[in-house]
């Protein structure tokens, strides 16, 4: 039954996050089309399972629920503050600098998630990845202390995209 | 005040804040001398900037009557694709040596965009075959 299960449903996330997105597609909530959805969300997991065979595993949606407040809060303020450099800080005082932050995540996912929120919070960017998957590149607009980014890095999303991806 | 009165200074206050940033992010874009330093103005415009204008667009969607949700889903897929574009850029940054050298890395040998050295000694010397 677990088997069956597994091979009708390789992505059981994935199939509700399709339906959601189908239903919010249509722009009416409707029997019809929130089954229509359903059958796509089975449908495409399925027929893309060999290209993504692993599920994650341990993934909590509740804390990425949190998560993902705390990561709208911070673009909001983060954005006035670097609305706030672009207009006053000239060029010749602009202080850009590489960050090195070394990674305790390993799951693919954890990671891509961290760097995506990296970059959307205004004033990082993150640039790459080492050879082996241990340290990303950031590259941070205008800071007088880039270890306490680092730091805010490390404390602020990593510790709680590890508790998320555990 | 009505509600209708309501939303559509709402709306106006929305649309203000939105170009707002959007005009910061322009001015950025323009300002900044430096590849990399230019490639954070975007990433502002993509966030806030647009989030303002699309929740303009639903709150007055919403107030004549006829409700939207698109705007989410283009929030949406704007949160996921941002990164990755950006993401891309600074690795050709990177690679064409346009920016400064990076730092390397304190537990690997090195960054995997410069991970080519056949490939870097290439475009150094100028010779493309």
């Amino acid at each position: 039954m677990a088997r069956a299960f597994r091979w009708l449903l390789p992505h059981p996330l994935l199939t509700l996050l399709l339906t959601l997105v189908w239903t919010l597609l249509q722009n009416e909530v409707s029997a019809g089309m929130v089954v229509f959805g359903l059958i796509l969300g089975i449908i495409i997991p399925w027929g893309t399972s060999i290209w993504w065979p692993d599920t994650p595993k341990g993934f909590r949606p509740g804390k990425m629920i949190s998560y993902s407040i705390i990561v709208l809060w911070d673009i909001i303020v983060a954005n006035v503050q670097v609305a706030w450099i672009v207009l006053t800080v000239p060029n010749s005082r602009l202080k850009p600098a590489w960050i090195v932050v070394p990674l305790d995540l390993r799951k693919p996912e954890a990671i891509t998630v961290l760097a995506g929120t990296i970059t959307l919070t205004p004033g990082t960017v993150s640039a790459d990845l080492s050879d082996e998957g241990h340290s990303l590149l950031v590259h941070v607009l205008h800071t007088d202390d880039p270890d306490a980014v680092r730091d805010e890095i490390k404390v602020r999303y990593e510790r709680r995209l590890k508790e998320i991806f555990s | 005040m009505t509600l209708d009165v309501i939303a559509t200074y709402a709306t106006a206050v929305f649309l203000l804040i939105g170009s707002g940033f959007v005009i910061v992010g322009v001015i950025g874009l323009l300002k900044f001398n430096d590849p990399m330093t230019r490639l954070h103005a975007p990433t502002k415009v993509g966030t806030i900037g647009i989030g303002m204008l699309l929740l303009a667009s639903m709150t007055h969607a919403f107030a004549s009557g006829d409700g939207s949700l698109h705007e989410l889903l283009i929030m949406a897929f704007l949160f996921v694709t941002a990164p990755i574009s950006a993401n891309f850029i600074a690795k050709v940054n990177i690679h064409s040596r346009t920016c400064e050298v990076p730092p390397s890395p304190s537990r690997d040998d090195t960054w995997s965009t410069l991970k080519s050295p056949d490939l870097d000694q290439e475009i150094k010397g100028g010779v493309q075959e």
